[in-house]
């Protein structure tokens, strides 16, 4: 479909590599951006009652921490800017997506898995530096012994599926929903351009886009806070293994 | 024109996944309603275990697309 299509902007070849600057890697640019000039412009001003966008910086910072402390415990604050990264980074992406004629950055498998391997990386390292090779004990629950020669393999396999799962389910939420709102676009289209009363008919499905696109919002929110902690639970689980915070 | 035929209707079939994925959300919800109505002063504690519930049974549903896709377009 024509709206998951990257185009060259300014064409590039570096050993015989394409590193092309796409509209993708305008919309990822135009992301950074937006949120390194929101908190600052949003937070120059401070005020003890907050104005509208310092409380909108403020809330967001609040809903991450909260987030982190409630899914891995006090010391999972020290990961607190990388997931604060990954949240805003997604949510982002995903809300600039919904305007019309942009890109949507996490619709492409490449951007969504890049994030996911590294939040896995950074889960393998930390349960590593932090419990040594005692880590492979996440593999080993408590269980009689002959559950785990069942159960090891279960959770072996169930650790190596982590960054598929974290990365098709966001790519795929997106590309699902631009694509309904697609479908539901051409509705209008062949209905309005069948004359008579089907032209008028026509409306029904534009009412239905505006609903579309409202759930498209939540959804934009949804996988963004998803990703998030998702991240968070795969991170308790690298720094206290089985035991509960 | 049979391989075609045979990746349209394999796409379609594909879809089937969607059955699993309505059945789980509605499990979601429904059990998240009838626990809320039992202990209202319990709710609010457990809508980060619904968002939960329901992305992770949204994204099993969400694996048929997928395969669809790459029946299709490989």
């Amino acid at each position: 479909m024509e709206q998951f299509e990257l185009k060259p902007i300014v064409p590039l070849h570096v050993f015989g590599y394409d590193v092309s600057f796409t509209n993708q890697s305008l919309l990822m640019v135009i992301v950074v951006a937006a949120i390194c000039l929101f908190l600052p412009i949003a937070m120059s001003r401070r005020r003890l009652v907050p104005s509208r966008a310092q409380s909108m910086a403020e809330v967001s910072y609040e809903f991450v921490a909260n987030m982190i402390n409630s899914a891995a415990g006090e010391d999972g604050l020290a990961f607190f800017p990388f997931i604060f990264t990954i949240f805003m980074f997604v949510l982002f992406s995903n809300f600039l997506g919904l305007v019309p004629w942009s890109f949507t950055v996490t619709s492409q498998i490449a951007v969504t898995f890049a994030l996911a391997a590294v939040v896995i990386t950074t889960v393998v390292v930390t349960g590593f530096t932090k419990h040594g090779i005692g880590f492979l004990r996440l593999f080993v629950p408590k269980a009689p012994l002959l559950l785990l020669f069942l159960l090891v393999p279960i959770e072996i396999i169930s650790f190596l599926t982590r960054p598929i799962s974290l990365s098709v389910r966001l790519f795929a939420n997106m590309l699902a929903g631009h694509t309904m709102l697609q479908v539901f676009a051409g509705f209008v289209v062949a209905l309005g351009g069948a004359g008579g009363i089907l032209s008028a008919l026509s409306i029904a499905p534009m009412f239905l886009i505006v609903a579309i696109m409202a759930l498209e919002l939540l959804v934009a929110f949804l996988q963004a806070y998803v990703f998030a902690i998702l991240t968070c639970i795969y991170l308790n689980e690298a720094l206290h293994l089985h035991d509960h915070h | 024109m049979e391989l075609a035929a045979a990746k349209m209707i394999g796409a379609g079939l594909a879809c089937i996944a969607l059955v699993g994925a309505g059945i789980g959300i509605g499990n979601v919800f429904g059990s998240y309603l009838s626990g809320a109505l039992r202990n209202p002063g319990a709710a609010a504690t457990q809508t980060t275990n619904l968002l939960l519930g329901f992305a992770l049974c949204e994204a099993t549903g969400l694996f048929g697309l997928v395969i669809a896709l790459i029946i299709l377009f490989t």
